[in-house]
């Protein structure tokens, strides 16, 4: 905290005594995933729905694919589309676009919604399966669906309440952070066990994740300080988690909390779990016993999602480009950057790092890409814990997440709701939640003046 | 007429003066001076698309109620030829559908696809699936419209709208070479029919073709003239961002939508992964949707009734700025639509492996429309069309 004042206050003075504007912005660093970054002028809405513009022509109608089939709705079984069938029986939402709406990212229900809609609540019980991973909830499994199709009830509803705490910065400013409790009811199976941990998501924007799927792990490893060895409060570790496709531990690098070893894990685990679609990973629908209904309904086809669809859906979650940043070079945003680096940010959320060849896809070798994160576990502290370890990490543990576009969810997706469980109002928020290892910042950043807070928001409005 | 052509000439010499500063077309807000021609023009057009759906929807109605009241081979004929009639003008307002405008709180409703058939009616080995066959579903528009699942944003679920209905004419195809064939039987409610709740599918049938129509209408009134959203449009909606929305509404259609989703099967083969599945009426959809591409950019558009609205396109807006991109996306446009038209009838033998030559048709309509897509962007950025603000 010592170290972060100085270098704020060394960086004022600098600024000051220039009179000017020393600041100035690094070469391509408007351009987050290199030459992947997608710098069309008309981006708005869609600024995270466009293709990486150097895609390989041979994948632009499988990329195209992967997009309707990511954009478009499931449906019941039987029906005459036949690729498209297999909905259910009980799911989260029936198309992956309607949690990462405009491929950008969910949020908690709002003032008169009765469920959740682009997030979701994973569930487990205490204990260790086979491969160290979780134990699903005997009765409505590893996750909770409050949507089914007809003939089959739904799991019931589940709703976010919340605690406000009031707050002041250090020059009287004051502030208020919402704790969320996790509250269902409906439940159509009676109630859940009472060691049950339950831990609510949104879903994250789908940029620019092929790129950090190559980023080796011998990079992940030279962030990593498990032991905290250089004293500074923060450590950060690799989460090593089940591979379903080598039957093997591998390095978790996607989800809240890194419990994905690569998109096409991940991608097979969401059509199971958020869209009831069995794949060849996942060749069973998500129905334990007590739901007997669910067990009986006529399926899709076995899988439902054939393996080239996968294959489709898999190249358009790696190719999403990073869009442009917005204002980069502005003299505000410059200065919030070096607040941004001042508060010791990038020790988590690394900002730079380069992307080795690619043999599958070489658009996305050899780029300098700033994404923001490190892709390790982080202890957060008790304010944000979810208490619900997954693999390796504890439940006071998260996973950097990437902070690329991240000024952008607000024009895609019509709000700033922001963490895990989209409990903070904005940026100045999301700070304020940082403990465990981001204490230190979080302190310094309450610390800060207006104008410097005001600055550094502007910089995370950029991304 | 006169009065606003010698406005244009005054305002065209003038920008000769400024060009080498700020490009030429420029007027106070910096869009081309011919933007307002073009957007009151784009309103008429927008407003006779949705006027001719509206009407063939009403011809839709009488020919499903002939059925309902007279099931027979030739009306339940007569009542898919309606709808074959009724989609080719509404398939050229899909140009609009991704501009922001009234069509974003009713697409759901409208067009909603894939269809889920098993919510709707019987489907092969659930013979009692559906609302139709749900003796406890209170059929009304309300209830219908209803069931629509909660989402945030994303493509509902909804069993009503145009394929709602043809899949109510047609049935479910699944057919190797044909289209569905429900019979007219199962709208015969006097002890003959065919399937089970005749007189409850009827009654599905009218009143989603009821609830269509009403949405349309609702289309029409806005942008008719002194109608709530073409006024907003007009006289108050900053023209370059109505430009933007414009432009931007044809990128996404042309090269997201109609070039991307719905040409999926030309890598899928999916024989029935196709908008109009149930009467193999695909075909028609793209050259009817790539043709009301061209309207937007021709300023041209011919009415049902043969008569046509002439007038300012984006086409002229863009050569004030850039005449040869504005030729060059007119020549690609004009391929687009050709290339559609090229594309043989029924669409699912077009995408079966092996229909080498079929594949390519396909294949090139889909290259063509993000080349499309490609120089609307282009389009943008040469009309300074910045990113929308934040919603």
């Amino acid at each position: 905290m010592n170290r972060s004042l100085f270098l704020v206050l060394a960086t004022w003075l600098v600024l000051s005594s220039c009179g000017g504007d020393p600041l100035a912005l690094e070469p391509g660093e408007q351009l987050g995933g290199g030459e992947t970054t997608t710098n069309r002028t008309i981006l708005g809405k869609f600024a995270f729905a466009q293709p990486v513009p150097n895609l390989d022509l041979t994948r632009v109608d499988p990329f195209f694919t992967g997009n309707a089939l990511f954009n478009q709705i499931w449906v019941t079984a039987p029906a005459s589309v036949t690729s498209r069938d297999g909905l259910g029986p009980t799911f989260n939402s029936p198309s992956c676009s309607g949690c990462h709406f405009e491929d950008g990212r969910g949020r908690p229900p709002i003032d008169g919604e009765r469920t959740m809609t682009s997030m979701l609540v994973r569930l487990s019980i205490p204990g260790l399966d086979a491969h160290g991973g979780t134990v699903d909830e005997p009765v409505y499994g590893g996750q909770f669906q409050p949507l089914s199709i007809d003939g089959v009830p739904s799991e019931g509803d589940v709703a976010l309440t919340y605690v406000e705490t009031p707050g002041t910065y250090s020059d009287g400013t004051a502030y208020s952070l919402r704790r969320p409790t996790i509250v269902f009811s409906n439940l159509a199976f009676g109630p859940m066990m009472p060691t049950t941990l339950a831990s609510a998501r949104v879903a994250p924007a789908m940029i620019g994740l092929g790129l950090l799927e190559l980023i080796p792990e011998s990079d992940l490893l030279g962030f990593a300080d498990p032991d905290d060895a250089n004293g500074d409060g923060i450590s950060g570790r690799i989460n090593h988690v089940w591979d379903d496709s080598t039957g093997a531990l591998a390095v978790g690098r996607f989800g809240w909390k890194a419990g994905q070893p690569s998109l096409r894990a991940q991608s097979a685990g969401a059509f199971l779990g958020d869209m009831g679609l069995t794949t060849t990973e996942h060749p069973t629908d998500n129905c334990p016993p007590a739901q007997m209904a669910c067990t009986t309904a006529i399926n899709g086809g076995s899988p439902e999602v054939d393996p080239s669809l996968l294959d489709r859906v898999t190249l358009y979650s790696r190719t999403l480009a990073v869009p442009i940043r917005n204002n980069a070079g502005n003299a505000r945003v410059l200065e919030g950057r070096e607040v941004f680096r001042d508060l010791g940010c990038p020790s988590c959320h690394v900002e730079r790092m380069v992307t080795p060849a690619s043999a599958s896809l070489p658009e996305l070798g050899g780029q300098t890409i700033r994404p923001f994160t490190d892709m390790l576990l982080h202890d957060m502290g008790e304010g944000l814990a979810d208490g619900r370890p997954e693999f390796e990490a504890t439940g006071s543990e998260w996973r950097t997440p990437p902070l690329w576009g991240v000024g952008r969810v607000d024009t895609v997706n019509g709000h700033t709701f922001l963490l895990h469980d989209g409990r903070a109002r904005g940026f100045a928020e999301a700070i304020l939640w940082h403990e465990g290892e981001g204490l230190a910042s979080r302190d310094a950043f309450r610390t800060l003046s207006a104008h410097d807070r005001d600055s550094l928001v502007q910089f995370l409005e950029s991304l | 007429m006169i009065s606003r052509f010698t406005l244009s000439l005054v305002a065209g010499s003038a920008c000769l003066g400024l060009s080498a500063i700020h490009g030429c077309g420029g007027s106070s807000n910096g869009v081309p001076s011919n933007t307002g021609d073009f957007l009151a023009n784009y309103a008429e057009i927008v407003h006779a698309g949705y006027a001719d759906s509206h009407a063939r929807l009403v011809t839709l109605g009488a020919a499903t109620s002939a059925l309902v009241a007279t099931p027979t081979p030739a009306t339940l004929s007569a009542a898919r030829g309606a709808w074959i009639s009724a989609r080719d003008p509404y398939l050229e307002t899909e140009a609009f559908r991704f501009s922001q405008g009234p069509i974003d709180a009713l697409d759901d409703f409208i067009n909603a696809w894939p269809l889920n058939e098993a919510h709707l009616d019987y489907v092969v080995g659930m013979t009692n699936a559906g609302v139709v066959n749900d003796a406890g579903f209170v059929i009304n528009g309300a209830n219908l419209e209803a069931e629509n699942l909660p989402a945030s944003g994303g493509e509902s679920d909804v069993a009503v709208g145009y394929h709602a209905i043809e899949f109510l004419l047609w049935g479910q195809d699944l057919s190797a070479v044909g289209a569905g064939d429900r019979p007219s039987t199962d709208y015969v409610s006097t002890g003959s029919g065919t399937a089970s709740n005749q007189a409850r599918r009827g009654l599905v049938l009218t009143t989603a073709n009821d609830l269509l129509t009403a949405h349309l209408a609702t289309l029409e009134a806005t942008w008719a003239v002194g109608g709530a959203y073409r006024t907003e449009f007009l006289d108050h909606l900053e023209s370059r961002e109505a430009l933007r929305r414009i432009v931007f509404g044809l990128v996404e259609f042309s090269g997201g939508e109609l070039g991307g989703e719905r040409l999926v099967a030309i890598d899928t083969h999916d024989q029935e992964d196709e908008h109009s599945c149930f009467s193999d009426n695909t075909q028609r959809d793209f050259v009817m949707d790539a043709t009301g591409i061209e309207n937007v950019y021709l300023g041209h558009y011919t009415r049902t009734d043969a008569t046509t609205i002439t007038g300012v396109g984006l086409y002229d807006v863009l050569a004030k700025v850039d005449a040869a991109l504005a030729d060059a996306l007119r020549d690609r446009i004009a391929m687009s639509v050709a290339l559609a038209m090229a594309i043989q009838a029924p669409y699912d033998q077009e995408i079966a492996p092996g229909n080498t030559a079929g594949n390519a048709r396909v294949s090139a309509l889909r290259a063509s429309l993000q080349q499309q897509r490609l120089l609307l962007i282009d389009a943008a950025s040469a009309l300074h069309l910045p990113d929308p603000p934040a919603e």
